[in-house]
């Protein structure tokens, strides 16, 4: 049969409006959804993207044998480099280690009784996945010149970054997965309200031999309505939520360690899936309301 | 009139030709049928029918009889527990889902409440009914006044059924049933609600569209009414047929 395309979009509109409390009462619902699953998942992201940064900058350092000469230490900085897992292998000589240690520590006492010849040259070792660093930690040991005893590796610290990262990643999936079967449901009774106003109309379509997708489409119709219009209204919150977060943040002095990413860098992706979670919820919403109408 | 159907609802040849293999595309027949509903009562115990093409039928019978089963049988509501259900090429025992639209497209039912949707005119009732089953605008636009002059509404197209009779509301239904061009029309007590001047109306309508060809099965149990017509009165009690013939009494 043919999709009576004007037919079933005339009815969906009729059904949105002559139900308007409800509709608008259902759109604010899968607004605010939206939002909250927007925010959550936004939040995770950023927290990704500074522990990407934090990572980035976790390193091990390897201790060179002091006998070693300029030639021998370049070697063993090749042998590095070509470990697995290794991102990047970048030399610091004992006297740049020794600034660095001044720098760190400002006390008169400790730089007067420092000498040059407690630093040693090292290589700092920059990893790909911080999973593996124990590794690699062990297998930078292997390689001649450095020796076991001379890698110094944190892995407390390695393990909290997973730590954080896994946690915040399980809590977000968890929470969109929650709100998106709360939003549907709540769509579902919406529409189902409609519905049960007009069971007679569906009963005689079922009588004269009306198809069911015949009586479901103008249901899927204010499903997808309702579910867009939802989307296009928990994006502009979304959007200016964020971006007054992001304002309020790199003006606050004391936050400066929190870099956020801009919005207009992923309005793309936030857009989509504001759609794509709206449409899900009204449509997969309107398709269970009417479930149980149709049993005649 | 298949071919009209199939044209005019662009239902698949493949599908109509695997519905209607059963045979007799225009008879109902019913054979040893039985039904029990979930709460244990029986209330069909071995019906054998048998409506030909172009028929008149009353089905008589007190409350309880078992006429309410058998439309809901023939329109496909319930499944027999036991025996066969042929309904105008259908198999009701082996019908899919989605047969039964194109099954209930062949047939029209009325009720004792008539059941027009209030918000709508006339017009719209008839309309949404052809709409339904996916007829053509312009297929709408020529039948219904065609329609509505065969059951003499004509002039009351824009009106809103409670702004009519009793007696037009049912011919509104009548027209609604008759809209989509059925083989088999069934009517469930449609002059339970009227005053016997208006209830003799609809039987000489409904007998005059048997006249122009469509099968119609009656649900009565008004005898006087049995009687004004020469017609096939089979009987129903306690879910078996104890009569078959020309007139109420005729058993």
């Amino acid at each position: 049969m043919r999709h009576d395309f004007g037919y079933f979009f005339h009815e969906g509109v009729n059904n949105l409006f002559s139900h308007g409390f409800m509709s608008f009462a259902a759109i604010g619902i899968t607004v605010a959804c939206l939002l909250i699953m927007g925010t959550f998942t936004l939040v995770a992201y950023n927290a990704e993207m500074l522990l990407k940064t934090l990572e980035s900058e976790y390193e091990i350092l390897a201790f060179v044998d002091d006998s070693y000469d300029d030639a021998q230490t370049a070697a063993v900085g090749e042998a590095i480099r070509a470990l697995p897992n290794v991102k990047d292998v970048e030399f610091i000589t004992r006297e740049a280690a020794m600034e660095a240690f001044e720098e760190r520590n400002l006390d008169e006492y400790m730089r007067r009784n420092i000498l040059p010849e407690m630093f040693r040259d090292r290589y700092a070792v920059y990893v790909d996945d911080l999973n593996l660093v124990r590794n690699t930690a062990r297998a930078v040991e292997g390689v001649e010149g450095i020796g076991a005893g001379n890698v110094r590796v944190d892995e407390d610290i390695a393990g909290g970054f997973i730590l954080v990262r896994n946690v915040a990643g399980a809590v977000s999936m968890a929470l969109v997965a929650i709100l998106l079967v709360v939003s549907v449901f709540i769509i579902s009774n919406t529409i189902r309200l409609t519905t049960f106003d007009r069971r007679d109309e569906i009963a005689i379509m079922k009588m004269v031999g009306a198809t069911n997708w015949f009586i479901r489409w103008p249901f899927v119709y204010e499903g997808f309505m309702l579910g867009a219009l939802s989307a296009v209204i928990a994006f502009g919150l979304q959007w200016l939520v964020y971006e007054s977060v992001a304002k309020g943040i790199n003006a606050a002095d004391t936050l400066q360690f929190l870099s956020t990413v801009p919005f207009s860098a992923i309005w793309q992706p936030v857009a989509a899936s504001f759609a794509a979670a709206g449409i899900l919820i009204g449509v997969g919403g309107s398709l269970t309301a009417i479930r149980k109408f149709l049993q005649v | 009139m298949q071919k009209d159907i199939l044209a005019q609802y662009g239902i698949k040849r493949r599908i109509w030709d695997k519905a209607t293999k059963e045979g007799g595309a225009r008879v109902i027949r019913l054979k040893d049928v039985e039904k029990e509903y979930d709460n244990g009562t029986w209330a069909l115990r071995g019906i054998s029918l048998t409506i030909e093409d172009g028929e008149f039928v009353f089905l008589v019978g007190p409350s309880g009889s078992g006429k309410s089963t058998i439309i809901k049988l023939l329109t496909g509501e319930i499944l027999p527990t036991s025996g066969r259900v042929v309904v105008n090429g259908f198999s009701l025992t082996k019908i899919s889902d989605r047969q039964i639209p194109l099954l209930r497209r062949s047939i029209g039912v009325i009720f004792q409440d008539f059941r027009l949707i209030e918000k709508k005119t006339v017009y719209d009732n008839l309309s949404f009914a052809m709409r339904a089953v996916g007829a053509a605008p312009r297929t709408i636009r020529s039948r219904i006044p065609y329609v509505l002059k065969l059951v003499g509404l004509e002039e009351k197209a824009d009106q809103l059924p409670h702004e009519l009779s009793g007696g037009e509301q049912q011919r509104v239904a009548i027209a609604r049933a008759l809209v989509n061009n059925p083989v088999t029309i069934i009517a469930d007590e449609p002059t339970g609600n009227l005053d016997p001047a208006r209830s003799l109306e609809i039987m000489r309508l409904l007998n005059r569209i048997n006249e122009l060809g469509t099968t119609v099965v009656v649900v009565t149990h008004e005898r006087d009414l049995v009687n004004r017509f020469h017609k096939r009165v089979v009987l129903l009690e306690e879910g078996k047929i104890t009569g078959d013939g020309v007139g109420y009494d005729a058993k």
